[in-house]
Formats: structure tokens, C-alpha cells, sequence
């Protein structure tokens, strides 16, 4: 392998997940509804827990604490519905069966389709912030901002490396796994299996474990930073910043793997990579 | 060292001197290509455990040639395509596109081919025209300065200037299976499949459809099609050399002239007839008569027959007996055999469900 077949390499790469992260931040200027239903309907919510906390006359921490899991619950959902379901989407689409049949990395499509899901959830993060900002005029500190920018980001890689990981495993259980998200909702249904085949429940619970890891830590670790709230922590920000970068490394790669095997698999049963026509 | 080239417009094979790469390397051969489904749970039960989707398909096609594969509905043709395209493992057998297997040397094929399914549409709504082309290929790495002539090009071809613009959420179904066809030839494929690439259009768009790959082959001598179709007079009018398959196997493969000297001693005769009512059953028995195919039109509420005749005579009767009943008989030709004809020889079969409408027939 020469050097310039090297570097080649690396451009086409970089052109892949460029050229697939535009998609979701073209569309994300261009639909309204999605505009809506990312930062309206997240920002109604962080809304009506303030008013109860107020109306409860909670220490006006609380509100804080409110605003920032709001930002997150919009990255969490964000992610399961637009990167851990984005494979099985694109198969809906009918674009599955192109990527694959290209000659593109497949992880470049994936961290297109993260990098793209980032970058979107966290103008939507920013806008929700600031509006709650100067709605309800709580002040933030950033007495670290390094520390709270780079928990903020890493919380970002460790979600969407899992959404990684999780798109071909979702795309694998196919259509039922739909049901299943559409409980991880709600908990309640989600614990007693209405929506989804009980055998789903050993994956599904796996991964409402796994992801509640980064989303904890990293709102945590957002609080101790944004917040003061050091004395409430789990435990130190950096630690948790640590751990968070760990796990997204460990994704990332997960995902690498999960991909290549969701192929094999698929272009040997004849039926997850094609559609059943 | 000499090859085999194929000259199109000749159809006929002359030798010729190449340096040693294009020497006997075929664009596209198959050698005993098998391929088996596991049937799931629910379809178990009807047809047994596994469904044989091909079984021992050999396929030898040239650099340059326009092939057909020509079959009914589920003979196999889109398993084929799927495997050569790397979408799908053989269960035996081998493939190779220019000389590279289809399993061992998956990313050097991928380079070289596209594929196009007819019934499909892809992309993303949220992008125009334009721009969804612009992402396909930027998948093979190819660079704006010379994708853009060529989406330019193909958007004009598939009438799509106009709209290239315009969200393809707001285009419609035709419009969208438009874009996929242009897709396909975005990327300057040396190989490329079409799976059935007129399949739900309209009859106008259709026949644009047709022309335009007929001009590109012209235009792109070195370039290899494998097309494959249920549609009789889509592999009569596009392909140099067309495979009848059935049942996962090639039954015959040759020119469509010569297949249709396989049926020349038969006359075909074409009937039509007034009403949409069944005819009778018997009608395949009348000694004389080879087969028989039925269109419905309903918009101009008459039956279309086509007839073999293996004896000549046999016509009279045959008239006979269909204009019993008050039905009337509107027209009479007598026409040339059909690839149909040679299918329905070969297989005892028809290659269409009977009552496929008017617009699939385009005549
Ligand atoms: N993924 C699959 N799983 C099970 N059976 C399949 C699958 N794909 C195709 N088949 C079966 O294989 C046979 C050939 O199908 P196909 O290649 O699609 O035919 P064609 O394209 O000629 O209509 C059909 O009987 C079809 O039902
Ligand atoms: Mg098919």
C-alpha cells in the first residue's frame, strides 16, 4: 500500500461521512416539523417541570437541573429514533441496499449519520438552553467551561457510539423492534411488555441499562460543571469525564464490528440486508 | 493473443487483438450459481422447508453486450442480480464480474457496478433531485467536477430538469422511480444491472426508458447490461443475446432472432375478440394448437389472443369454437412468433399471468 493510496483512503472516508452528515443537517434546516417536534415540544416539557417545581417552591437549583435533563432527554430520544433506528430506516427507503452495493467504509456512513445527528441535536440543545434561559432567568456558571464543554461533547460521542452500535443490532430485529422503542418511552409499558414479544425484553432491557450510563453520567457530570452542583454528584466530573470518554471509544468500535457482522449475516440469510419482495 | 468482441451491430462475434487483460474474460459469468432460502416459519408450511431460487445458472456474457434475462415472476432473475451485485452470498457456484469474484473480491466489484430495480425508489425526501444524485455518488468517491455533467445529463434524460430542484417528498412515485433509473448511470458503471427497469411505469415513460438505453449502449460501447425482465418485447427490442430462465435455470440463451427460429415452423395468429368473458377451456386442447395467451383490455373491452399453431389448418377451428357463445371475432393477423411463444414452447407455461392489462403489453 503506497502512501497516496493511503491518504486517497482517508479523503474518501472523510467525503462518505461528510457527504452523509449533510443530509441530516440540510433537512434539519429545511423541515419544520422536525424543528418543531426537536425543540418546541422538549422545551414545553422543561416548561411545565419548572412550573411544578416553582409552584412546589423548590430551591431554584432545581430549575437548573430541569433545564439540562431536558437537554439531554432531547439528545436521548434524538438519538434512539435518528441513529439507532437509522438503518432500519434507510432499508424503509430503499437506500440500504445502495450503500451496501457501494464500495464506501461502512463506518463512515454510520459516524455520517452520528456526525450529522450531533451536530443537529446540539443546535436544538443550544436553542432550548437559551430559551430557558432567558425565559426563566437561571443562571449558569462556567467556572470550567473546558470541563463543561468537553463533558458536553463526550457525553454526545458516547450516545450517538452507542446509537452506532444499536442501528445494526435494530436493523437485524427488524419491524418489531419499533414496538419495543416506542415503549423504551414509556416506561411503565416498557417494564409490564405490552407493546413488544417478550423474547425482545432481554435486549431491550440490556440496552436501557447500557444507555442509561452515559446519559446519567453525562447529565451529572453537566450539573457538578454548569451547575456548581458538585456537593449532589455521583462522582468527581472528571472521573465521569473519564468514563465517558472510555465508553465512546469502546462504541465506537462496537459499532465497527456490529456493521460488519449485521453484512455478513444479512448477505448470507438473504434477509436483513434485502427487503422480503 | 486473440479474443472474442462482440460487435452489436452485426450481432455476431469477430476476433480481434487486445493486450492479455480483455483476453477470454467475460463482463459478467456465472458457473453453477445456486442459490437456497430458508424458508421462515409462516411459509414453511406450504412449500416445505427451502426454496431453490437458482439452480446451476451459467451465465457467460461478453464486455459490451446489452444481455437479457427473460423470465416469469419469481425465476429467479433478481436473486441473480442481487448476488452479482454483492448484496447476496451463492449457497454453491461461483461469479465474476470482469474476471473478479463476486465473494472473494467484493470491493474491487463494487468499484465497477450499479444496479437500478425498477419497482424502487430511494434517497431522501428532504433533498431535491440534485442533490440525492449528488450523494450516490459521491459514495463511490467519484468528485463534483465529473459527477455533475453527468447528473446534469441524466436529469434531462429522465425529465427531470424541471424538478430537479423540487424536494423529492413532493415528486411522485413515477417521478421518484425516474431518479432511481438516473441514479444507476450516475456513477459511469463498466458493468451495470437493471432489474426489471420499466416495471410500474407508464407506457410513454416506459418506452423513454427503453430508447434511452438503447442510445447509451451505442454511445458507451465498452459498457456491459445485464437486464433482466418479464416483459417479452423489452428483451425482443433492447437485448443482443437474451436467457430464457425458469425456475432458477437457463432454459435457452441466444439472439432473439435465433429463439425465435426455435418456434418458425409454428404460425402465430393474433385474435381479438369482443367481451371480456372467459373463453373455453378446451380451447388448449384443439389438436393443431400449440398455446394460447389471453389479454384482458379492459378499456376497450376486448380479449387479445395469441395463438401457436403447430398445424396451420387448425386455425379454422380454433375460430370456430372462440366465436361460439354470441362472442364475435373484431380482428384477425397472423403475426410473428414471439419470445413468448418460445417460452411458452419450452416451459408449457406462459411467461405473464393471463390477465395482465394493456399498458404491460404495449403494443
Ligand atoms: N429473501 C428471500 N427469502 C426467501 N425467498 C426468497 C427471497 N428472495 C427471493 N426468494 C424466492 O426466490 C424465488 C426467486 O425470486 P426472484 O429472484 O425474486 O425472482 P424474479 O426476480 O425472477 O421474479 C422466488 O420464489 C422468491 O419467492
Ligand atoms: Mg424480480
Amino acid at each position: 500500500m503506497t502512501g497516496r493510496d493511503e491518504v486517497g483512503k482517508v479523503r474518501f472516508f472523510m467525503k462518505v461521512v461528510v457527504a452523509r452528515a449533510y443530509v441530516r443537517v440540510i433537512g434539519a434546516q429545511r423541515e419544520m416539523s422536525w424543528i418543531i417536534g426537536d425543540t418546541l415540544l422538549p422545551f414545553l416539557t422543561v416548561c411545565a417541570y419548572i412550573y411544578v417545581y416553582r409552584a412546589m417552591k423548590a430551591p431554584p437549583e432545581y430549575t437548573g437541573f430541569v433545564v439540562l435533563g431536558g437537554v439531554i432527554m432531547t439528545f436521548w430520544v434524538h438519538m434512539l429514533w435518528s441513529m439507532a433506528m437509522q438503518l432500519f430506516w434507510e432499508k424503509e427507503m430503499g437506500n440500504m441496499a445502495r450503500y451496501l452495493m457501494a464500495p464506501l467504509p461502512r463506518p463512515a456512513l454510520l459516524l455520517g449519520m452520528a456526525l450529522g445527528g450531533i451536530i443537529m441535536a446540539s443546535s436544538r440543545a443550544v436553542i432550548i438552553y437559551l430559551a430557558c434561559r432567558y425565559v426563566f432567568d437561571i443562571h449558569f456558571h462556567f467556572n470550567e467551561p473546558w470541563l463543561a464543554l468537553s463533558v458536553f461533547l463526550v457525553t454526545l460521542a458516547a450516545l450517538y457510539g452507542m446509537g452506532m452500535t444499536l442501528s445494526s443490532l435494530f436493523f437485524i430485529a427488524g419491524r418489531g423492534i419499533n414496538h419495543g422503542l416506542m415503549a423504551m418511552h414509556e416506561p411503565v409499558f416498557f417494564v409490564a411488555g405490552f407493546y413488544f414479544p417478550v423474547r425482545r425484553l432481554g435486549m431491550l432491557t440490556a440496552t436501557a441499562a447500557a444507555a442509561i450510563i452515559p446519559a446519567t453520567l453525562g447529565l451529572d457530570a453537566l450539573r457538578q460543571t454548569m451547575l456548581n452542583a458538585h456537593d449532589t454528584g455521583l462522582i468527581s466530573a472528571r472521573l465521569e469525564l473519564a468514563i465517558l470518554s472510555v465508553m465512546s471509544v469502546v462504541f465506537v468500535w462496537a459499532s465497527v464490528l456490529m456493521i460488519r457482522k449485521m453484512e455478513e449475516l444479512g448477505r448470507k440469510s438473504g434477509k436483513l440486508v434485502l427487503s422480503e419482495g | 493473443m486473440r479474443a472474442l468482441h462482440w460487435h452489436r451491430e452485426t450481432a455476431s462475434y469477430a476476433d480481434y487483438a487486445d493486450d492479455e487483460q480483455t483476453m477470454t474474460t467475460f463482463s459478467i459469468e456465472t458457473r453453477n450459481l445456486s442459490r437456497i432460502f430458508k424458508l421462515d416459519r409462516a411459509a414453511r408450511k406450504e412449500s416445505g422447508r427451502i426454496l431453490t431460487a437458482l439452480d446451476d445458472l451459467n451465465l457467460q456474457i461478453h464486455p459490451g453486450e446489452l444481455f437479457g434475462l427473460l423470465g416469469p415472476n419469481g425465476a429467479g432473475k433478481t436473486t441473480s442480480i442481487r448476488i452479482l451485485c454483492t448484496l447476496l452470498l451463492p449457497t454453491e457456484g461461483e461469479a465474476f464480474i470482469e474476471g473478479m469474484d463476486v465473494v472473494k473480491d467484493v470491493w474491487k466489484v463494487r468499484r465497477i457496478i450499479n444496479m437500478v430495480s425498477g419497482g424502487e425508489t430511494c434517497g431522501y425526501g428532504i433533498l431535491n433531485a440534485r442533490e440525492n444524485l449528488r450523494l450516490f455518488t459521491e459514495l463511490y468517491g467519484i468528485p463534483w467536477r465529473v459527477a455533475k455533467p453527468r447528473i446534469e445529463y441524466m436529469l434531462k434524460v429522465v425529465g427531470l430538469e424541471k424538478f430537479c430542484g423540487v424536494r423529492v417528498n413532493k415528486l411522485s412515485t413515477g417521478l421518484r422511480q425516474r431518479l432511481n433509473f438516473a441514479r444507476g448511470f450516475t456513477t459511469d458503471p463498466k458493468v451495470l444491472f437493471l432489474d426489471e427497469p420499466t416495471v410500474g411505469l407508464d407506457v410513454h415513460s416506459a418506452r423513454q426508458i427503453r430508447s434511452f438505453i438503447k442510445e447509451w449502449v451505442v454511445d458507451h460501447p465498452e459498457k456491459t447490461i445485464l437486464l433482466t425482465t418479464h416483459h417479452m418485447v423489452e428483451a425482443d427490442e433492447l437485448c443482443d443475446r437474451v436467457a430464457i430462465i425458469d425456475r432458477g435455470k437457463v432454459q435457452v440463451c441466444d439472439t432473439p432472432a435465433a429463439l425465435k427460429k426455435l418456434v418458425q415452423k409454428e404460425t402465430a395468429l393474433d385474435l381479438t375478440i369482443k367481451g371480456l368473458d372467459p373463453l373455453p377451456d378446451s380451447l388448449d386442447e384443439l389438436p393443431g394448437v400449440q398455446s394460447l395467451t389471453t389479454n384482458r383490455e379492459t378499456d376497450r373491452q376486448v380479449t387479445l389472443v395469441h395463438a401457436l399453431l403447430t398445424d396451420p389448418e387448425a386455425g379454422g377451428e380454433l375460430i370456430r369454437v372462440m366465436t361460439g357463445n354470441g362472442r364475435r371475432l373484431m380482428g384477425l393477423e397472423t403475426s410473428q412468433p414471439t419470445l413468448e411463444d418460445v417460452f411458452v414452447k419450452l416451459t408449457g407455461r406462459s411467461l405473464v399471468d393471463n390477465n395482465v392489462d394493456a399498458a404491460e403489453r404495449d403494443k
